[in-house]
């Protein structure tokens, strides 16, 4: 029998040419071969060259991981793939912009938790906030679950953007 | 710098001529009438018209892996690209460089649902290497000369470029192809000489080495088969090829021990079981040929030499992977071989080889011929004694008598066998062979067909008519989907689905009705006469050869079963029933 391999989570940075297609290429690859994106986002890095650069987290067997990386590289538009989880020390981060619908007790409550996670209010009315939290996905998901029990209404993500620590680029 | 200034027409056929085309597969229609224009003007490129245009792409594969060249296919937009996909799959899938030019609705049309609009960038994006739409004049040429180099750079495939008609109506400046230099697509092609070192380190301490190669040799050129045999030769390795690899190395060498996979010979899957150093050569794994992953050549160690990273460690890990061009691999590792002096060990190599020939004494491939029905075995046999000595190319379609094609024709130079390996085509062969006859006017060249797949593709008989393409078309007849057939009789109880061949055609009648020549054989004693005669006339050929209904096609390892429990013929079927997992797989 094939040995159970355990599932892992790899985050991707992907430096790609900013041309019609290139998205619908690396997600089709992912579809296509069956891979998870557990969270992706693309925007354009560098204006003069016209690259884009994609942030995957995925999960896979290593086998797979290794396949993912492989298969992103052949794409003709990809210059660079990264593999940062395995490549040394990295950081990400996210985005949510989380609106917290309450009165009374519950939304002072949201508040102290939102000062303690260093959300920020972005909108306010009588009945509602809007937070803006940026950490690493792990401090989004707490965040979230707390505002759950007090009017949690409504979460937007960015998925995450991850970089390299130290001076060298990708 | 005053830079030219074209329609986008003009600039299509100016491109083309630049990248050296000599030929074009194509069929008309309303988005791509321009370029027909053009076309019309000119006498540099010749304009193959097929009769569909799923045939068009397969001639272009044809014509590429016959010459090295890119193959170049020109439809029109709509059905015209959908009806290319299937060829485009299929070079895909076995690495063939083609350039496939769709037309489009004019850039303002396009997401209205307009007449003949496809999605055709959307629709071909999973099989093709890469694919443009087109969507400003200045960047006509460019993106021309550009997917020329994509698609033969690297591991090839084939290119669409999507055209709108406004575009090949409108002006735009003309770039030249050496001003075309690709932003981000450079694949390695000189391997890691410190892996090269490592290979060769695993190779020389061998005591049951096995050199597995396929058709990534053949892509390589001409130059990297003359490399494998010279590294065969100094090393007296054995060699097995796939599918796709036949003719990389010469099939009437000693050494050769005949095709590897589900129906490769028994020596060559025991080697490849029993093995201890296996190089695998530009090939990539393929479940036709590893069996049960889990029982794969479960003592040997594996160096892998793929120009594609994404080949590595997909389906088998290895222990050494040499990313790069095989050429230029195998001329580092001969270097590299004779700097360090590398010996064998000769004794456990002699072993090793009497192994072999034990297996070998097996005769795998044996059949018993009668005096009245044709065995298909048989008539491939005389096929191929009957063709030697002369400029032999073969193509085929899918089924038994691709697989019988396989094993008993000989190929001792490369890109002179043509078949559908990835995805299997039923209809390739016809129009791939007419792919190879416009490259090669004066070669013999012969589709192997079953009944049943010749249907697929049929109508492209009047297009070898029109171009006086003399291609011979040999007809295995059983009147049988014959693997259908096959696998309904070894895993289903005998019950025989939809794989009948029910009002077939006078193949004979069919082909005179195209004007063409048709023979038929259905003895025995007329197998010969038959296959003189097609090889005389110089004009296209139908063969009806009548062959056994009944016979399968072995050696076979059923799915799900590893290399050293294949089934040696019928009286092997009944002992060894099929596992439940293997009846899933295909």
């Amino acid at each position: 029998m094939m040995q159970k391999e355990e599932i892992v989570r790899h985050t991707f940075s992907v430096l790609v040419n900013n041309e019609a297609g290139v998205l619908a290429r690396v997600i089709g690859l992912f579809s296509g071969r069956g891979y998870n994106i557990d969270s992706l986002t693309v925007a354009e890095v560098d204006v003069h060259e016209k690259l884009s650069r994609i942030t995957i987290v995925t999960s896979g067997t290593p086998m797979i991981i290794e396949q993912i990386k492989a298969q992103l590289g052949r794409l003709v538009p990809v210059h660079k793939v990264r593999d940062l989880t395995v490549e040394g020390p990295h950081v990400s981060r996210e985005l949510a912009l989380v609106k917290v619908v309450g009165s009374g007790e519950k939304r002072v409550e949201s508040l102290r938790i939102a000062d303690i996670f260093r959300a920020r209010v972005v909108d306010s009315t009588n009945e509602s906030f809007v937070f803006e939290i940026v950490g690493a996905t792990e401090k989004l998901d707490a965040f979230i679950n707390l505002m759950e029990p007090l009017g949690l209404a409504d979460v937007s993500r960015t998925g995450v953007a991850a970089i390299a620590r130290g001076p060298k680029p990708l | 710098m005053a830079q030219e200034t074209l329609t986008g027409a003009e600039m299509v056929l100016k491109a083309l001529t630049d990248q050296g085309v000599e030929v074009i597969f194509g069929y008309p229609g309303g988005a791509v009438l321009p370029i027909y224009d053009e076309i019309f003007k000119q006498n540099k490129i010749r304009h193959i018209l097929v009769r569909h245009e799923q045939a068009a792409v397969h001639a272009a594969e044809g014509y590429a892996r016959s010459t090295g060249k890119v193959g170049v296919v020109l439809v029109t937009s709509g059905p015209g690209a959908t009806n290319a996909v299937t060829g485009l799959l299929d070079a895909m899938m076995d690495s063939i460089p083609v350039v496939c030019l769709t037309g489009q609705v004019p850039t303002h049309l396009i997401g209205n649902d307009a007449f003949q609009e496809a999605d055709t960038t959307g629709i071909t994006r999973p099989c093709t290497k890469h694919n443009y739409l087109v969507k400003d004049g200045n960047a006509l040429a460019r993106t021309i000369h550009e997917a020329f180099y994509v698609a033969q750079t690297g591991r090839p495939g084939p290119v669409v470029i999507d055209l709108p008609k406004d575009i090949l109506m409108g002006k735009g400046s003309y770039e030249g192809p050496s001003k075309v230099q690709h932003k981000s697509y450079r694949p390695q092609i000189k391997g890691d000489l410190n892996r090269i070192e490592e290979a060769v380190e695993m190779l020389s301490k061998a005591r049951k080495p096995l050199l597995y190669c396929g058709g990534g040799v053949i892509n390589s050129g001409p130059a990297a088969s003359q490399l494998l045999t010279q590294f065969a030769k100094m090393t007296n390795f054995p060699v097995t090829l796939t599918l796709m690899g036949l003719g990389a190395f010469p099939g009437s060498d000693p050494q050769f021990l005949g095709m590897v996979g589900m129906h490769g010979t028994y020596e060559a899957n025991w080697a490849m079981h029993d093995c201890d150093v296996m190089v695998c050569i530009g090939a990539r794994f393929d479940d036709r040929v590893t069996g049960r992953l889990n029982a794969f050549a479960p003592n040997s160690k594996k160096i892998h030499i793929d120009i594609d990273p994404s080949s590595v460690n997909k389906n088998v890990q290895v222990d050494c992977a040499i990313i790069g061009d095989v050429g230029h691999v195998l001329e580092d590792m001969i270097k590299v071989w004779k700097s360090r002096q590398a010996n064998v060990d000769a004794a456990a190599l002699d072993a090793w080889w009497k192994q072999i020939g034990e297996w070998r004494a097996r005769d795998c491939l044996r059949y018993q011929q009668g005096d009245q029905i044709i065995k298909p075995q048989y008539a491939l046999q005389r096929l191929n004694e009957l063709t030697k000595g002369r400029e032999t190319y073969f193509s085929t379609e899918v089924g038994q008598h691709q697989m019988w094609a396989a094993q008993f024709l000989t190929f001792d130079k490369p890109n002179r066998w043509l078949t559908s390996g990835g995805l299997g085509t039923m209809g390739y062969g016809l129009p791939a062979a007419m792919g190879v006859q416009v490259a090669h006017p004066d070669a013999l060249v012969i589709d192997v067909a079953g009944e049943a797949s010749i249907m697929m593709n049929i109508q492209e008989m009047s297009t070898l008519m029109q171009y006086r393409l003399p291609v011979k078309v040999f007809i295995l007849n059983n009147r049988y989907m014959g693997m259908v057939r096959q696998w309904q009789e070894l895993l289903h109880g005998g019950r025989y689905s939809e794989s009948y061949s029910e009002s077939l055609p006078d193949f004979v009648k069919l082909a005179e009705a195209f004007g063409a020549v048709g023979l038929r054989a259905d003895k025995v004693s007329e197998v010969d006469d038959v296959i003189k005669e097609m090889i005389e006339v110089n004009r296209p050929v139908i063969v009806d050869c009548a062959v056994d209904q009944t016979e399968n096609c072995f050696p076979m390892i059923p799915s799900g079963a590893a290399h050293n429990e294949m089934l040696l013929g019928p009286a092997d079927q009944v002992a060894k029933p099929i596992s439940e997992d293997g009846m899933v797989l295909v």
